[in-house]
């Protein structure tokens, strides 16, 4: 590998020769190939600053850069039954929540919180894909729960963003349930006349598809985010054909009618913020610089 | 008899021997052979009396997925009357993979829904095995929203391997119909319910069993994934199904105790497919206990109590 002499700025390159430098330093852009320096990466939410490729970024990263000073409450999540089916393959469930418990410092794929964005009070809901590929089991349906209570408690609208392999197989049924559970929720806040904007992030699959994640009032998506109900190697394989360049991507399904809109994670503040303020029947947001907001009391649900 | 299950060899084979005692006898009509083949019948079925008391997760997939199982369209036929089939989605086309349309229960009008995966080469891709595309869903929403429009009960009959994994499916909007139909059977004020008669395969089967009750045949199974899937995923090894059917916990023994069904229908010695009338009759049966339970239910009381039931599901845990 010569990505030192061809992508890295001459400046950087004096500065460290390639085995100083500690490798979380540095990503490597998996569509283009580009190794970018992380803060500047970081910088620019995750997003390739030579291809514009979105990768991941988590809840509390994109929060933090969502809303007005960086500012956010977290919302308490239910603790659902711990392995309700003791379920075990090669590996005990336990023991694997564990895993994915250290190596995100999170409860689960899912976190909940409320704050402003552009003087406009939100309650938030993000989908962690690090965290067991952001599958959704019980705790990801409880959080959807708590979300949509706070939100109509404190009336407000709310905005989630989808990212999962698809269901949770080691909490089994339980985790199929989650579908009509989490469109029960769904269901309250339209109730309530709040707006319900959905964000669909690379990659939204599977059974989180094909309930919570399509049933926005308003259906935006990332770039190039894979969006499907069957992923694509299943397809190939049933019917065994080569499946056309960027199918299931969001740029394919807007083509195909089936989002409102597509776009970049740097321009998702201000396109939310515009959106909700017209659907709540709010003035123009205010531009340029605020201060930050008071942070807003946590609520928890019980 | 000629389809067996793999796990049904021996019975196969002593069944068999039977055959040729009888055929012998009717060649050479001098030979006795009745005490001897009745011995062969009596083993034959005591066998099926082991086999079947204690049916391993596996096995029960096998048999909900058996070719002579009756399917979607047996029951309608034997148990409706006036049976009126309302075909399309308004948007596309019509998805043969799942019947649907107005009919009589029982004298009652209803409406009647189910996925169908034929019984023959012809009709198996006909009905695309049971697979239903978004056609199906968003039929089955129209049809949803009819009953609730005049009132009517909402029967659906649930045998599906999953929703179609194909291009045009998912172009359609595959997860988009799903999640649609999952919304609609939380919204209509009528009774809903839903009898899992084979394969409840994932979201194609939330789609049209998010009722206000539930009920699985005894050998029928309801899954998240099914169990080919489920070890490819985690055990990495497609052979492992009988470990994933294990620990998946698909069978409607272990989904009463999760409370994620309410009844279990009893199956006659050997499984439905070996004397579907009976088969029929307990399914009618059930459908007729669970309407007559949510009939007195008003409106908003059958949709509150239906969110409730999914609001609360879970809270239940297999015992240790
Ligand atoms: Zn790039």
């Amino acid at each position: 590998m010569n990505w030192i002499t061809n992508y890295v700025r001459p400046t950087i390159n004096s500065i460290f020769s390639r085995r100083e430098v500690p490798e979380n330093l540095w990503s490597k852009c998996e569509s283009c190939g580009t190794m970018l320096f992380h803060r500047e990466l970081k910088d620019n939410l995750n997003v390739c600053t030579s291809c514009g490729h979105h990768m991941a970024i988590t809840p509390r990263a994109r929060f933090t850069a969502l809303f007005d000073g960086g500012v956010f409450a977290e919302i308490k999540v239910p603790e659902p039954l711990a392995d309700p089916l003791q379920f075990r393959d090669q590996k005990k469930y336990p023991d694997r929540m564990k895993a994915a418990r250290a190596a995100t410092g999170e409860r689960d794929a899912m976190l909940v919180v409320t704050g402003e964005m552009g003087r406009t009070p939100i309650v938030a809901v993000a989908q962690d894909f690090s965290f067991m590929a952001g599958s959704m089991g019980m705790y990801v349906g409880n959080a959807i729960i708590a979300a949509a209570e706070e939100a109509v408690k404190l009336k407000r609208p709310l905005i989630l963003f989808s990212a999962a392999g698809g269901a949770r197989m080691q909490e089994g049924i339980l985790s199929l349930m989650q579908m009509p559970r989490s469109t029960v929720a769904i269901q309250m806040l339209k109730e309530a006349g709040l707006p319900y904007v959905v964000v669909l992030t690379h990659p939204t699959t599977g059974g989180v598809t094909a309930s919570y994640a399509m049933l926005g009032d308003v259906q935006i998506a990332e770039p190039g985010a894979l969006i499907c109900f069957a992923g694509p190697r299943v397809i190939e394989q049933t019917i065994r054909e080569k499946l056309p360049e960027g199918f299931q991507r969001a740029e394919y399904l807007l083509d195909h009618g089936m989002l409102d809109r597509v776009t970049a994670r740097a321009r998702m503040r201000d396109e939310l913020i515009t959106i909700i303020r017209m659907l709540q029947g709010l003035p123009p947001a205010v531009k340029g610089d605020l201060p930050p907001p008071q942070p807003v009391q946590t609520t928890a649900t019980a | 008899m000629t389809n067996y299950l793999d796990f049904e060899r021996p019975i196969a084979e002593i069944e068999g021997k039977a055959e040729e005692l009888r055929a012998l006898a009717r060649s050479t009509p001098e030979t006795d052979v009745g005490g001897e083949a009745a011995a062969l019948d009596k083993k034959a079925k005591e066998l099926l009396v082991s086999l079947y008391k204690d049916l391993t997760p596996w096995r029960k997939c096998q048999v909900a997925r058996h070719p002579e199982r009756p399917h979607c369209k047996d029951y309608i036929d034997a148990l409706f009357t006036d049976y009126t089939p309302l075909a399309g989605d308004r948007n596309f086309a019509d998805d043969h993979a799942v019947m649907g349309g107005l009919a009589r229960f029982q004298d009652r009008p209803v409406v009647v829904i189910g996925h169908e995966k034929g019984h023959d080469t012809k009709t198996r891709i006909e009905r695309n095995f049971g697979m239903a595309r978004p056609e199906g869903y968003r039929k089955a929403i129209r049809l949803m929203d009819l009953a609730d429009r005049f009132n009517l009960p909402v029967i659906t009959l649930v045998d599906t391997p999953g929703a179609y994994p194909g291009k045009g499916a998912e172009e359609r909007g595959q997860a988009e119909a799903i999640a649609r139909a999952t919304e609609k059977c939380l919204q209509i004020g009528v009774p809903l319910v839903s009898v899992i008669i084979g394969e409840g395969g994932s979201g194609g089967a939330v789609a049209f069993a998010t009722a206000n009750s539930v009920a699985m045949l005894e050998h029928s199974v309801y899954s998240v994934i099914s169990p080919e899937g489920c070890a490819s995923i985690l055990w990495k090894d497609a052979e492992k199904m009988r470990e994933a059917a294990e620990a998946l916990r698909l069978t409607a023994q272990d989904l009463k105790k999760l409370a994620v069904i309410d009844r279990i229908i009893a199956e006659p010695l050997g499984g439905a497919h070996r004397d579907r009338a009976t088969t029929i009759g307990a399914v009618g049966d059930a459908i007729a206990g669970m309407l007559a339970e949510l009939t007195p239910l008003k409106r908003k009381a059958l949709i509150d109590a239906r969110r409730k039931k999914f609001l609360t599901m879970g809270a239940k845990g297999l015992a240790a």
